[in-house]
């Protein structure tokens, strides 16, 4: 098996926040905390785009390079997870993550920012799988439990997609072959320089 | 006597000094996913602790995310 990932395919997205909804619901996340979010740029103008945002688990990630006290770790699928007993709050992570994924309670041990917070891809933390204690850190262990990540299975549109990276980037190509409109990557023109970069796909459809 | 109890209360006040082992947590101890939770919401048609089983039902189940597969 190769890494697990999300993607969001942003010709689907309808910023309609299940995902978000999904993940504070599956995890209990408190009021103040969103593991995940909806960013929607050009709001309101025709061509809008939305994706959702939450941790990427990235391959080289920059908030476990940063951390002072080393409480990140990988697991064997590529699932970034962090331990919040070795966690102090200080909040590098944050200023690290291109993503703005880590998130911390207003309330919690050290008075205003609290320990981390941060999509687990739904793997939980360092705890026995499917403990309390586990549940009351980090939230449920889906993973463990041969199921996916909530905020994509429940996604509506299937714009979130999350699993195996070859496995999602399967389901993908295979969109974009389909809707026959190029490869349509949202932010790939902007960031690498295209023709199409800035215009709207010609024909096909979602 | 009185030495003896002045040592041991030397002893107990030092103790205190001495540091708690400061590694960092490199190497996380994590039980991997594969194993289960033994919970009753596992989800069927895997075996918990056999991680090709595991796989084969993430795959499946992320096949449910595609709609192309589903529909056409």
């Amino acid at each position: 098996m190769a890494r697990m990932k999300f993607i969001c395919d942003a010709e689907r997205c309808i910023e309609c926040n299940g995902c978000v909804t999904a993940c504070k619901n599956e995890h209990e996340v408190p009021w103040g905390v969103n593991r995940r979010r909806v960013v929607t740029l050009n709001d309101g103008v025709p061509g809008e785009k939305s994706i959702s945002v939450a941790c990427m688990h990235c391959s080289d990630a920059p908030c476990m390079a940063v951390c002072p006290v080393n409480c990140f770790y990988k697991t064997d699928e590529g699932v970034v997870l962090h331990d919040k007993d070795i966690c102090i709050g200080c909040g590098y992570c944050s200023y690290a993550c291109p993503f703005g994924a880590p998130q911390f309670p207003s309330k919690g041990t050290f008075g205003v920012r609290g320990k981390m917070d941060k999509c687990t891809f739904c793997a939980g933390g360092p705890e026995a799988n499917g403990s309390q204690a586990e549940f009351e850190k980090y939230g449920r262990n889906r993973l463990a439990e041969g199921k996916l990540p909530a905020c994509a299975e429940m996604c509506s549109t299937k714009a979130l997609l999350a699993g195996d990276g070859d496995m999602v980037a399967d389901i993908f190509r295979n969109r974009v072959v389909k809707r026959n409109t190029g490869a349509e990557v949202w932010g790939w023109g902007t960031a690498y320089g295209s023709k199409q970069a800035g215009n709207p796909p010609q024909g096909g459809k979602s | 006597m009185i030495r003896t109890l002045a040592f041991a209360a030397s002893l107990l006040a030092l103790a205190g000094c001495s540091e708690k082992p400061q590694e960092l947590g490199a190497n996380k101890s994590d039980v991997p996913a594969f194993q289960g939770t033994g919970s009753n919401f596992t989800a069927p048609g895997w075996k918990p602790g056999d991680k090709t089983s595991w796989e084969q039902q993430l795959r499946t189940r992320g096949q449910g995310q595609n709609d192309y597969a589903k529909a056409n």
